[in-house]
């Protein structure tokens, strides 16, 4: 690759000090990962529009009030924020070196990510056994294609970190490990603040209203 | 013929349905074992697999966009032909109403999808590594697989030509319509999951480019330094990356529909169809912007290359280049003020629409300045350049006249409007493509195509155009819909209808002469041994035609706006040339079979889902996962080309 070193510019001290950035050719992938996330970002801003434009198409059938389950999705709201702030303490245990604290960190948060992903099944099996299916009206097909779709991400993500981990167990922290590192925690951070709005726009708003 | 046979014939290869299907059959078989039968006795295979399938190289995979589309352009000017063969005179039954119905779709389709979409990236692919002084794009292992995944979606969209039946609900695909009420059957799965698996390669190529140009441009080269081509590609690549998440939701919610049985866009259990119709443009129209502002980049280098001027207000063009790209945002519901949204927000649609002409008028009259007192040479990418000012022209005051909400009432889903888009897009954006692919085809191929066959296709093609789309115009005001495929004899259409058809066909004799120019000029056309045919003005002409793997030996530092022509009129070409002590090993990308394995995996789980074979589905998607396992354990995908090998191949080409 053609990526001459002197011309690419990092940014401010504090990335030109962390190992993710220090390479070239590792920083030009950051930032393909956060347009990447842009995409990602619209597309779900597209699934929250349709969500909002028929969440009160519920056709005679379930409505939000009667499904959303309120310990149910106040646990998962934990576990994932707390997945991300471990996953936080993953990369900076990264940039300090620290191998084995790195992957200690990576473990736990993929095992809150299980820990999410498991009480949502178990939601959208309780919810399905209720009569709510995706088939039943135009408010359940939104709610199930919105959480699901972070689900997925979510567990597509679990995925993606164990490889990591793998990796990093194999090569240790290196220039390509550390940008491997660092790009699967932006995705995560960026699933917990998907899953944010998902608390607030589809289960807080739908349990109030 | 065994029962098996007549059945499955019957149900997936549509032998019931006449001579049109029999005739394909025959001739995708012909030509199959030709190239078949050609790879083998040439022994080509490897060759094939080694420099084409597996590269990773910006130059070949932008060629290879380049055929695939030209290809497509024969497609979709074959369904044009039949489709104004069936509407020449009144009550013609050449087609019937589905398959009428079915090759509107597949036009309109292709013509945009798999065929303005991989003109434009076989242009970025072409120039812009080579105009920022750069040796490959950021990402070269994604852009193999954008390649792939376009090519996998264009070849499952053709194949249901054969193949389980033609999507026939139109280009837009609008639901209920669209929908598992009304259109049951394989064909709307195939546009769905085609338009799906290269949508995922074209957010690829958005992302790709971006970070290509804000990261790898060479020292000096400051963004207000960039050719212009490079800026409208920076225009296109953001309007990608916004618009295309829209489809991608478009499209699948409307899969589950068909598939799964959700109620997102039904008529019946609260499902909401216009959300579909929003969806669907809010992608689609920035895609329009999409195709036609690498067009615009073309014609910016083109007038200054041909006129031997700088291009005349060039921090306008950029700044008109950006608005237009944010305007794309807010002018999605002009595709549907008769939707019955309000006065109130028809008047924000139609205003900003209309504010779309302001930047465009800057650029027109930008290059119309940049020609004023240039010494014009009139070589064909500048002939279509002049071509396309009173065309587009012409096209875009028609939209103004569209985009006046309460007289789009009148002119809606009319044959006027398919003059206007026709017009913008063949006026615009195909025009562009065919001045970029003269201008740099002695660039990719080392040849320049014949100019006298060259001539002959623009004038059958430009002549044609008018004749084939100003009587449509006139239709539209006589109330003529659009999609009718058959219309009596009494309204007064006929003549009109006929001449029409004539200049379609007049554009079809222009594109043949743009083919026998291209096998024509494979032997006698003239050769760039310059390097620098045109008398270029940027620093892709500072290169050897064509331009060797690593494309710059040494990264050249740029000081100023058209580095190359200045550097011409300045006497410091030699600074461009390496010097052999100066060259230092090459770092590039190796190549790589994994992104065409990875599409066909796509493909495969694509055409699963078409025919609800959710077993072939699955197993497609695994193969994609492991692909994508594999990448991952993938470190050694990279290799440094020996100084040595540099400056023989230098030496060879005559610049050490």
């Amino acid at each position: 690759m053609a990526l001459a070193e002197k011309h690419v510019t990092p940014g401010g001290s504090a990335r030109a000090s962390s190992i993710e950035y220090r390479d070239p050719h590792q920083s030009v992938r950051i930032m393909g990962f956060w347009l990447f996330l842009s995409t990602d970002m619209l597309l779900f801003a597209c699934l929250f529009a349709t969500y909002l434009v028929v969440r009160t198409h519920t056709d005679g059938g379930p409505t939000p009030h009667e499904i959303f389950d309120v310990p149910g999705f106040t646990i998962e709201t934990f576990l994932l924020l707390t997945s991300s702030f471990t996953g936080g303490l993953a990369t900076l245990a990264m940039r300090n070196g620290h191998k084995k604290q790195l992957m200690a960190w990576l473990i736990v948060t993929m095992l809150l990510g299980l820990g999410f992903v498991g009480l949502e099944i178990q939601e959208f099996v309780a919810d399905v056994a209720e009569g709510a299916t995706m088939q039943r009206s135009a408010f359940l097909s939104a709610f199930f294609t919105l959480v699901g779709t972070h689900g997925s991400h979510v567990s597509l993500g679990i995925g993606w970190m164990f490889i990591t981990l793998l990796q990093v167990a194999r090569r240790g922290i290196t220039a390509v490990t550390a940008r491997k590192v660092f790009i699967v925690n932006l995705y995560w951070h960026f699933l917990d603040v998907v899953w944010v709005f998902i608390f607030t726009v589809v289960y807080l708003s739908g349990v109030v209203m | 013929m065994p029962q098996w046979l007549h059945t499955f014939g019957d149900q997936y290869l549509m032998w019931n349905e006449g001579p049109l299907i029999w005739i394909s059959d025959v001739l995708i078989l012909l030509t199959g074992f030709g190239i078949v039968f050609v790879l083998t006795y040439f022994k080509k295979w490897g060759w094939l697999w080694r420099e084409w399938l597996t590269t990773v190289d910006h130059k070949k995979i932008g060629i290879m966009y380049l055929i695939a589309s030209l290809l497509m352009m024969f497609r979709g000017g074959v369904d044009a032909l039949l489709l104004r063969t069936q509407l020449a005179v009144p009550n013609n039954h050449f087609l019937d109403a589905e398959h009428y119905d079915q090759i509107f779709t597949t036009h309109g389709t292709i013509m945009i999808l798999f065929m303005a979409m991989p003109f434009i990236f076989a242009l970025f692919n072409i120039a812009v590594p080579l105009q920022i002084g750069a040796r490959d794009v950021a990402f070269p292992y994604l852009n193999a697989i954008s390649f792939w995944l376009f090519f996998f979606g264009a070849l499952l969209f053709n194949i249901s030509f054969v193949f389980g039946g033609s999507p026939d609900a139109g280009w837009v695909s609008y639901p209920p319509l669209a929908g598992p009420e009304f259109d049951k059957g394989p064909g709307e799965n195939f546009y769905l999951l085609a338009l799906q698996i290269s949508g995922i390669g074209s957010i690829g190529t958005g992302i790709n480019f971006l970070a290509t140009i804000l990261k790898m441009r060479a020292p000096g080269m400051t963004l207000m330094r960039m050719p212009l081509f490079t800026w409208s590609v920076v225009a296109t690549s953001l309007v990608i990356i916004f618009a295309f998440p829209a489809l991608t939701v478009a499209l699948a919610l409307l899969l589950l529909d068909r598939i799964v049985g959700t109620h997102f866009f039904t008529m019946a259990h609260g499902g909401d169809p216009m959300m579909y119709i929003n969806l669907f443009w809010i992608w689609g129209h920035p895609e329009v912007y999409i195709v036609i502002m690498p067009a615009f980049g073309v014609f910016s280098e083109v007038v200054a290359t041909f006129s031997r001027k700088r291009v005349f207000g060039y921090t306008s063009m950029v700044a008109s280049l950006l608005l237009i790209s944010v305007i794309s945002y807010f002018v999605w519901a002009h595709h549907f003020f008769t939707m019955g949204a309000g006065a109130d927000v028809n008047t924000f649609f139609a205003v900003a629409s209309m504010a779309v002409a302001i930047p465009t008028g800057v650029k027109i009259f930008n290059w119309l300045f940049t020609m004023f007192r240039g010494r014009i040479r009139l070589e064909l990418p500048m002939l279509w350049t002049i071509a396309f000012v009173p065309c587009f022209a012409i096209g875009g005051a028609t939209g103004v006249m569209l985009a006046a909400a309460p007289a789009d009432y009148q002119y809606h889903n009319s044959y006027f409007l398919i003059a206007h888009f026709h017009q913008v897009l063949i006026g615009g954006v195909v025009f562009g493509m065919l001045a970029g692919m003269y201008y740099w085809w002695p660039k990719m191929f080392g040849f320049k195509l014949d100019d006298r066959l060259g001539r002959y296709a623009f004038w059958f093609f430009n002549i044609g155009f008018y004749v084939c789309f100003m009587p449509q115009y006139a239709l539209g005001f006589m109330g003529m819909q659009r999609r009718m495929y058959v219309y009596p004899a009494d309204m007064g259409w006929n003549t009109l209808n006929l001449v029409s058809t004539i200049g379609a066909y007049l554009m079809g004799i222009g594109f043949l002469f743009i083919v026998a120019q291209v096998l024509y000029s494979i032997k006698y056309g003239e050769r760039d041994v310059t390097g620098d045919i045109w008398d270029g003005r940027t620093l892709e002409w500072s290169l050897p035609s064509p331009v060797p793997h690593y494309n710059f030996a040494v990264i050249p530092t740029v000081t100023s706006r058209d580095a190359w022509w200045e550097m011409k009129q300045t006497g410091q070409i030699q600074a461009l040339r390496p010097s052999a002590d100066e060259i230092a090993p090459i770092h590039m990308p190796k190549n790589s079979g994994r992104p065409f394995i990875l599409s066909a995996c796509f493909f495969v789980a694509g055409f699963g889902f078409v025919f609800e074979w959710f077993w072939l589905a699955a197993l497609g998607l695994l193969g994609v996962v492991i692909c994508l396992i594999l990448r991952a354990f993938e470190y050694d995908d990279e290799y440094h080309i020996p100084p040595h090998e540099v400056v023989e191949t230098e030496s060879a080409l005559g610049r050490l």
